[in-house]
C-alpha cells in the first residue's frame, strides 16, 4: 500500500495499471522505446515500425509508420528512440546507415521528418539528449559518432572512434555535456559534447565488443556496460580512473542493459543469442538473478521500463515477433527455487552443512544429533538493512567431524597401490591380488580373487594343490559348483530359520565394514542364498567353501563339513533338496534368477518333477564334464561385481573388470562400466593416487574413459623475464627470445622437470641438482644461498 | 635384413636442441648408408629371381627415405638439418644410387620460386613460425611457405588449425582428420551432438577454405610426396606433371609472359584506373545518393551476374586430380543461386552476423575457437600494407571491402549498408572470374586465370587477395551453418 502511494506521487497523480500481456507483431522487433506518457510504445525492426497504445488489458495498434508501397532500407531499423521531452518526436537508426527523425505531429500519413545520410555503415544506436529538445546523437559501424541539431540539415559535430565500430551511445542523465560510447574492441569512451577532437576518457571495459551501456538514473557516476563476454559491469565514473564496482556474470552475451527505476541496485538485461529470457539483477547478488521473465520464444531484442519512476512494468520486444508487458509481481524468482542448503565434504571426511538460520534453529531445538560428533559453528553476515535479501542472507553452518580413524581409508590406498592389474598371467594377477587383500585383512576380497583364479584359469594352469583340494573335498567330480551345493545342503542341516536370519544381519554389517572374517560370511552366504536378493553372495559363499584357507581359519565350521567327505555321492541329489525345502515366492524368484539353474538346461529340466527324493539324474552328465566353461560363471561374476559396486567397493569392481578383461566385459553394459571407472578414478584422484589413476585410465577399454588422460594435457607457463605467456614452447620465450628455465649446473635449457630452491629461485635438472647437492650445499648458481630442497 | 633396424625416426629432427637433431641425423645417415650398401651388394651379386621382389621393396623403401631427405634439405627451418640432409644425399649419390630432385617450380605453380621466401632467409618472427610449424608437422608445407608473405595472418592461421586438430575438443582426433579430408572433397557429414556438430562445421569450413587457398595459389605437391620429386635426370622432363594436367605447358607460360611484357603499359594503366575509380567513389559517395530500389537492384544484379561469371575456358579444363571418384553424389558441388529456378532468400547480415551472433554460438559450444576464428577474420579483413602494386600509402579498405562483400554476395549474403555498385566499378571481369573460381570451384583454377587478373600487382598482393577470399568464404559458410544451428536451438 505504501509502495503504491509512492508510485502515485512519482507519477504525478496517475497510477499505472495493467497486467502481464503480450501481442503479436507481424515481424521480428529490433528495438522498442516508450513515450514519456508511459501509455505508448514504439516497435521497430527490419520490416516493422509501429506504435502501440498500452491499455489495461491489451496492446492496441495505434499507428503504422511504414507507409508507401516501396520497401525502403531507410525503414529497416536497428534502433528506435522516443524523445523524453517531446511526445511527437522519434528517431530511428537504419541498417543502411541513415538516421531518420519522425514527427508524429505532421498532418500527412508519412510522418518522416528528416533524413541524415552521413554515416557510411549501419547505425547501431541513436540517443536524444535528455533535456535538450533538438539534440540527437548517433553511433555507427563506421566508427563515428555524430551529433545532430534537428534544426539544421547536417550534423553539428563528429566524434571519431578511430575506426572502431560504435555499438552504443548514451547521454549522461546528470551531466549535461557528457555522453558515453561503447566499441566493438571492448573500449568505453567518455566524451564532452563540446570537444569533438578527443575523448575525455577511455578504458577497456570488456573482452570483445561492448554491446550496450546505461547511465544510472540517480547515481551520477554509475555506468552499466554489457558485453559479448557475458558480463555486466557497473563502473564508478566519478573517480579519476573508472572503477569497476560491480560485476554480474550472465550465461550469454549481453545485448541490452537498463537500470530499474526506483531500485538503486537493480538492472534488467537481455541477450542476443541463445538465451531468450530477461533477467533483473541485483548487482550486489551477481550469481542469481532477482527476477526472470521467460515469456519470449526467441531472443529478446529490446527492453524498456514503462515509466522512469515505476519499477514494476517492463516492456520488451523480441525476434519471436511479440511485444510483451511484464509485471514484476509475475516474474519468476530463481532465488525461491534455489536450494538454500549447502552440503560439502571436507578433505578428511568432515561434513559441512549450511542452511537458513531459521531451519537450523528449530533443528537444534530438537537436538537430533546432540552429543558426540557435533560441532556446530555459526557464521552470521552483517546485515545491510537496505539489502533486499535479508531473509536469505543469514545462514547457519554446521560442521560434522569424523571420528579419528574410523573413516580411515588406508586399506583403499594400500590396495590401490599394490594391486597388479595387468602385465602378468591371469592366475598370477589373481594370486597376487588375493595376497594383497589378505595382507590387509580383507579376507572376503582375497577369497574372491582366489575364486576368480579357479574359475578362469584352466585346471592345467591352476596349481596342482588347489586342484587336488577341490577334488578331494568337493565330492567326486571336483567341480566348484557342485561343492557349493554340498555346502548348501548342509545349511539346513546346521541351523534353523532363526540362525539364518541372524547371520544375514551379520553379513550386512560385516560387508559394510569390509574387514569381517571371510569364514563368517562364507557360511552365512550359503544360507542366505536361499532367500537372498543378492546373487553375488551366492557365488562367494559357494566357491569359498572349497578353499582350504577357509577351513584353516574357521575350525568351527570346518566341522560340519566333514560329512561331505564321507558322503561324496550326495553331491548332486542335494541340489534338489534345496529347491524343495524352502517353499515360498522368494525362493522361486531366486531360482529363476539363478544362473546355476539356468546355466544347465538338463539340470533345470530335472528339477521340476523331483520332489525331495535323492535323484541322481544328472550325475553322469556332470561327471563327464569335468569342468564347466568359464562362461558358465560370467553372469555370476558380473553379479558379484555389481554387488561390490553396490557396497561401495568400486575398487574391487574395477580391478576385477580390468584383470578379467574380455572375459566379463561383454556381460556388463558400457554405461555401468563407465560409471564404475569414473567413480574409481575420482576416488583415486582424491587420494592423490595419480599414477594408479592413470594406469586405470590406460587399462580401461571404454572410450569415454580412455580419453580422460588425453584432455587438458597442456600446461601454460609465463616467461620469467617478461611475464608474458610462452605460447609456442615451454622453455623459450617468443617475445624476449630468452630461454626461461636454465639449469644452474649445466647451463642448458631445462625441458622436463625443473627443480628449484624456493629461497633463491635458482634450480635446474633434477639429476644435476641432486648430484650438486651431494658435494655442496651452496647454490650452484653462485649466489651464495644455502639451498634447501625438501 | 631385419626391418627393425631400418626404422627411421624423423621426430628427433623437430627438436630445438641442435645436439638432439645432430644425433637423429646421424642415425638417419647410418640407416640410409646401410640400406644403400645392401642394395649395392645385391646389385653386384648375380640376380636371383626370388630376390627381385624384395629388392624392389627395399629400393622403394630407400627411395622414400631419399625423398624425405630431399624435402628436409629444402624445407627445414634448421640450417644444420638442411646441410646434413644434402650431404647424406650426396654421399648416396657417390655410392652410385640415383637420388631424387624436386619437380616443378617451388611451393607454388603460379608464383615463380624466386619471388617466394627461401627457407633460411626468413627473419626472426618468420623463423619462429617456421620452427613451430616444423616441430608440429615435421615439415614446412608449401601452404605455409606461400602464406608467409603475410606472417601476421599465418601465425593466427596456424594457431587456429593446431587448435582445431590437436587440442581439446568434442570430436576425437581421427574424426577430425576424416572430416578434414571430407571437407577437401566437399562431402557431407552426419550430425552428432551440437558441440560436435559445431566442431565438424568449423573443420569443414576451414578445409573448404584451405582447398580454395591451395588451388587459388597453385600450391605444388609436397616435395616428398608423389608428384613432388623425380628420380629421372632433368633432361627427360622439364615441367611438372601438374602443369601438364592443368594445361600449363611451359610454352603456354612463355606466351603469357610475353603477353604480359607487351602490355606492361596497359596493366600499368589498369592500376592507375583502379585507383582513380577508388578516388571517385570516395568523393562522390556523399553527393550522389542512389535510391533504395536502385541499391537493392544493384545487389540483385551483382548476385545474378556472379552466377554467370565463369571462365570461358571453363569447359576445356579437367580437374588436376581426379577428385570426383571420392564423391558418392557426383552432382555434388557448388550450385548457383536460382540458376535452377528456385529462389534463395537473401541472407541479411544485419540480422545474423559473425560478430554478434556466430561468435557467441561457436564459443558457447566449442570454447575458445570462436575467439581464434574471430581473430583470424579480423586479421584477414584488416590486413593492409597501404600499397597497391607500385603505389604506396593507399587506403585500400574500399577495395578489400568490395572483395569481401562480393564473395558474400555470391553466397547470397547482403549488407544493407553497402552499395553493390562499387563492386562493378572496382572488380573487373577477369578478377571476378578468378574469385568465383577460387571460391566456388577451386579445382578449376588455372595459372592463366591467376596471371590474367591484376597483372601489375605483386605476388604477395595476390596471396593477400587469396587470404581475403578464403576467410570470406569461411565466414559465409559458417554464417549459414550457424544460423541453421541457432534456428534449431530456438
Amino acid at each position: 500500500m505504501e509502495k503504491m502511494s509512492r508510485v502515485t506521487t512519482a507519477l504525478g497523480g496517475s497510477t499505472l495499471t495493467g497486467r502481464t500481456m503480450h501481442c503479436h507483431l507481424d515481424a521480428p522487433a529490433n528495438a522498442i522505446s516508450v513515450c514519456r506518457d508511459a501509455a505508448q510504445v514504439v516497435v521497430a525492426g527490419r520490416s516493422i515500425f509501429k506504435i502501440y497504445a498500452i491499455e489495461d488489458e491489451q496492446f492496441v495498434e495505434k499507428l503504422n509508420l511504414r507507409v508507401g508501397r516501396k520497401p525502403s532500407l531507410n525503414l529497416s531499423c536497428a534502433d528506435v528512440v522516443w524523445h523524453q521531452m517531446d511526445e511527437n518526436l522519434l528517431a530511428t537508426a537504419a541498417t543502411n546507415g541513415v538516421v531518420v527523425t519522425w514527427n508524429l505531429g505532421r498532418p500527412s500519413r508519412n510522418k518522416q521528418d528528416q533524413l541524415f545520410t552521413e554515416h557510411k555503415r549501419t547505425v547501431n544506436k541513436v540517443c536524444f539528449h535528455p533535456t535538450e529538445a533538438h539534440v540527437l546523437l548517433s553511433g555507427s559501424q563506421d566508427g563515428f559518432m555524430k551529433c545532430f541539431d534537428l534544426r539544421r540539415k547536417d550534423s553539428v559535430s563528429t566524434f571519431s572512434g578511430q575506426s572502431e565500430s560504435v555499438r552504443d551511445v548514451q547521454f549522461s542523465i546528470r551531466d549535461y555535456f557528457t555522453f558515453a560510447s561503447t566499441f566493438e574492441n571492448g573500449n568505453v569512451q567518455l566524451w564532452d559534447i563540446r570537444r569533438p577532437d578527443r575523448c575525455e576518457r577511455m578504458f577497456t571495459a570488456h573482452n570483445g565488443p561492448v554491446f550496450c551501456c546505461d547511465w544510472h538514473p540517480e547515481d551520477r557516476g554509475w555506468l552499466a556496460t554489457g558485453g559479448r563476454d557475458k558480463m555486466v559491469k557497473v563502473w564508478d565514473m566519478t573517480t579519476h580512473r573508472a572503477k569497476e564496482v560491480h560485476c554480474v556474470q550472465t550465461i550469454a552475451s549481453v545485448a541490452r542493459v537498463k537500470w530499474r527505476p526506483e531500485c538503486r541496485h537493480h538492472l534488467a538485461t537481455c541477450s542476443m543469442m541463445v538465451d531468450h529470457n530477461i533477467y533483473v539483477w541485483d548487482v550486489r547478488r551477481p550469481f542469481v538473478p532477482a527476477a526472470m521473465f521467460e515469456e519470449h520464444r526467441d531472443v529478446t531484442t529490446g527492453i524498456a521500463w514503462r515509466h522512469p519512476h515505476d519499477p514494476s512494468f517492463l516492456l520488451s520486444g523480441s525476434k519471436d515477433s511479440t511485444l510483451c508487458q511484464h509485471l514484476f509481481r509475475d516474474a519468476s524468482q530463481p532465488v525461491e527455487r534455489a536450494n538454500p542448503e549447502g552440503l560439502c565434504y571436507g578433505l578428511f571426511g568432515d561434513l559441512a552443512f549450511a542452511a537458513k538460520e531459521s531451519l537450523v534453529a528449530t533443528e537444534s531445538g530438537r537436538k537430533p544429533y546432540a552429543g558426540d560428533r557435533r560441532h556446530p559453528i555459526f557464521f552470521k553476515r552483517k546485515l545491510d538493512p537496505a539489502e533486499p535479501f535479508v531473509g536469505l542472507a543469514s545462514s547457519a553452518l554446521s560442521v560434522f567431524e569424523i571420528e579419528p580413524g574410523s573413516g580411515s581409508m588406508s586399506w583403499f590406498v594400500d590396495t590401490a597401490e599394490r594391486y597388479a592389474l595387468a602385465g602378468r598371467p591371469l592366475a598370477e594377477l589373481c594370486d597376487h591380488n588375493a595376497k594383497v587383500a589378505r595382507d590387509l585383512g580383507r579376507n572376503q576380497v582375497a577369497q574372491t580373487w582366489t575364486m576368480l583364479r579357479i574359475i578362469y584359469c584352466s585346471p592345467g594352469l591352476a596349481s596342482a594343490t588347489s586342484l587336488n583340494h577341490s577334488v578331494g573335498k568337493g565330492s567326486s567330480c571336483g567341480l566348484p559348483l557342485m561343492n557349493s551345493f554340498n555346502l548348501k545342503d548342509m545349511a539346513p542341516g546346521l541351523g534353523s530359520e532363526t540362525r539364518l536370519d541372524r547371520s544375514k544381519g551379520d553379513t550386512r554389517s560385516d560387508t559394510v565394514l569390509l574387514d569381517s572374517s571371510a569364514t563368517l560370511i562364507t557360511n552365512e552366504d550359503n544360507e542366505e542364498t536361499e532367500g537372498s536378493d543378492v546373487p553375488a553372495d551366492y557365488l562367494l559363499g559357494d566357491v569359498e567353501g572349497e578353499e582350504d584357507e577357509l577351513y584353516l581359519l574357521d575350525p568351527e565350521h570346518a566341522h560340519p563339513e566333514d560329512p561331505e567327505y564321507v558322503l561324496p555321492q550326495e553331491a548332486f541329489p542335494l541340489r534338489h533338496e534345496i529347491v524343495d525345502t524352502p517353499p515360498g515366492p522368494e525362493h522361486l524368484q531366486d531360482k529363476a534368477d539363478s544362473p546355476h539353474v539356468s546355466g544347465s538346461e538338463a539340470d533345470a529340466a530335472s528339477l521340476a518333477p523331483v520332489d525331495s527324493s535323492f535323484s541322481l539324474l544328472s550325475v553322469s552328465h556332470a561327471l563327464h564334464d569335468t569342468r564347466l566353461p568359464p562362461d558358465f560363471f560370467s553372469a555370476l561374476v558380473c553379479d558379484m561385481l555389481r554387488f561390490y559396486a553396490e557396497q561401495g567397493d568400486v575398487q574391487m569392481a574395477v580391478s576385477v573388470l580390468i584383470v578379467l578383461g574380455e572375459r566379463v566385459r561383454k556381460d556388463i553394459d558400457e554405461q555401468t562400466q563407465e560409471h564404475w571407472y569414473t567413480s574409481y578414478i575420482d576416488l583415486l584422484q582424491r587420494f592423490c593416487l595419480w599414477n594408479v589413476s592413470n594406469q586405470v585410465v590406460k587399462l580401461s577399454t571404454s572410450r569415454a574413459i580412455s580419453c580422460l588422460n588425453q584432455a587438458s594435457t597442456t600446461l601454460h607457463v609465463n616467461c620469467s623475464h617478461c611475464k608474458r605467456p610462452m605460447s609456442s614452447r615451454g622453455w623459450v620465450c617468443d617475445r624476449c627470445h630468452r630461454c626461461a628455465s636454465m639449469c644452474a649446473v649445466c647451463h642448458h635449457v631445462v625441458k622436463g622437470l625443473f627443480v628449484w630452491c624456493q629461497g633463491c629461485s635458482h634450480g635446474g635438472h633434477l639429476q644435476h641438482i641432486m648430484k650438486w647437492l651431494e658435494g655442496s650445499s651452496h647454490c650452484p648458481a653462485g649466489c651464495g644461498h644455502l639451498c634447501e630442497y625438501s | 635384413m631385419a626391418e627393425g633396424e631400418n626404422e627411421v625416426r624423423w621426430d628427433g629432427l623437430c627438436s630445438r636442441d641442435s645436439t638432439t637433431r645432430e644425433t637423429a641425423l646421424e642415425n638417419i645417415k647410418q640407416t640410409v648408408l646401410r640400406k644403400t650398401e645392401y642394395l649395392r651388394s645385391v646389385k653386384e651379386t648375380p640376380l636371383r629371381p626370388s630376390d627381385g621382389l624384395s629388392n624392389a621393396v627395399s629400393l622403394d623403401g630407400l627411395n622414400k627415405l631419399l625423398a624425405h631427405l630431399l624435402m628436409l634439405s629444402k624445407r627445414c627451418p634448421f640450417k644444420d638439418v638442411r646441410e646434413k640432409s644434402e650431404f647424406i644425399l650426396k654421399s648416396v649419390q657417390e655410392l652410385g644410387i640415383r637420388i631424387p630432385r624436386p619437380l616443378g617450380h617451388g611451393p607454388s605453380r603460379f608464383i615463380p620460386e624466386k619471388e617466394i621466401l627461401q627457407v633460411g632467409s626468413e627473419d626472426t618472427q618468420m623463423h619462429t613460425l617456421f620452427a613451430d610449424s616444423f616441430a608440429a608437422l615435421g615439415r614446412l608445407d608449401n601452404i605455409t611457405l606461400v602464406m608467409v608473405f603475410h606472417p601476421q595472418y599465418l601465425e593466427s592461421f596456424l594457431k587456429t588449425q593446431h587448435y582445431l586438430l590437436q587440442m581439446d575438443g568434442p570430436l576425437p582426433l581421427h574424426y577430425r582428420h576424416y572430416i578434414g579430408i571430407m571437407g577437401l572433397l566437399k562431402a557431407e557429414e552426419h550430425s552428432w551432438s551440437l558441440a560436435e556438430l559445431v566442431h565438424a562445421v568449423v573443420l569443414l569450413t576451414h578445409y573448404h577454405s584451405l582447398a580454395s587457398f591451395t588451388f587459388g595459389c597453385g600450391i605444388s605437391p609436397e616435395i616428398h610426396c608423389d608428384g613432388g620429386h623425380t628420380f629421372r635426370p632433368p633432361s627427360v622432363s622439364n615441367y611438372c606433371i601438374c602443369d601438364i594436367t592443368n594445361g600449363n605447358h611451359s610454352v603456354d607460360e612463355m606466351q603469357v609472359n610475353s603477353a604480359g611484357n607487351v602490355s606492361v603499359s596497359d596493366s600499368f594503366f589498369e592500376v592507375e584506373a583502379l585507383m582513380e575509380k577508388m578516388r571517385q567513389l570516395q568523393e562522390c559517395r556523399d553527393e550522389e545518393e542512389a535510391s533504395q530500389e536502385e541499391m537493392a537492384s544493384r545487389f540483385e544484379i551483382e548476385k545474378r551476374e556472379s552466377m554467370f561469371v565463369f571462365s570461358s575456358d571453363d569447359e576445356e579444363v579437367t580437374p588436376a586430380r581426379d577428385v570426383s571418384r571420392h564423391f558418392e553424389d557426383t552432382s555434388y558441388g557448388y550450385k548457383d543461386f536460382s540458376r535452377h529456378g528456385m529462389h534463395v532468400p537473401t541472407f541479411r547480415v544485419q540480422d545474423y552476423c559473425w560478430e554478434d551472433h556466430g561468435y557467441s554460438l561457436v564459443n558457447r559450444l566449442y570454447p575458445d575457437v570462436g575467439q581464434l576464428i574471430d581473430e583470424k577474420f579480423h586479421i584477414a579483413y584488416n590486413l593492409t600494407y597501404n600499397t597497391m602494386a607500385m603505389h604506396k600509402d593507399v587506403d585500400t579498405s574500399m577495395l578489400r571491402r568490395a572483395i569481401w562483400n562480393y564473395i558474400h554476395c555470391m553466397f547470397g549474403i547482403r549488407y544493407d549498408d553497402y552499395d553493390y555498385g562499387e563492386i562493378n566499378q572496382l572488380l573487373d571481369r577477369s578478377f571476378k572470374v578468378y574469385i568465383k573460381t577460387v571460391v566456388c570451384t577451386p579445382e578449376k583454377v588455372t595459372k592463366r586465370m591467376y596471371d590474367s587478373f591484376w597483372r601489375q600487382f605483386k605476388h604477395s598482393e595476390k596471396v593477400h587477395v587469396n587470404l581475403l577470399l578464403i576467410e570470406a568464404r569461411m565466414q559465409a559458410e559458417l554464417l549459414y551453418a550457424l544460423r541453421a544451428i541457432t534456428r534449431y536451438m530456438t
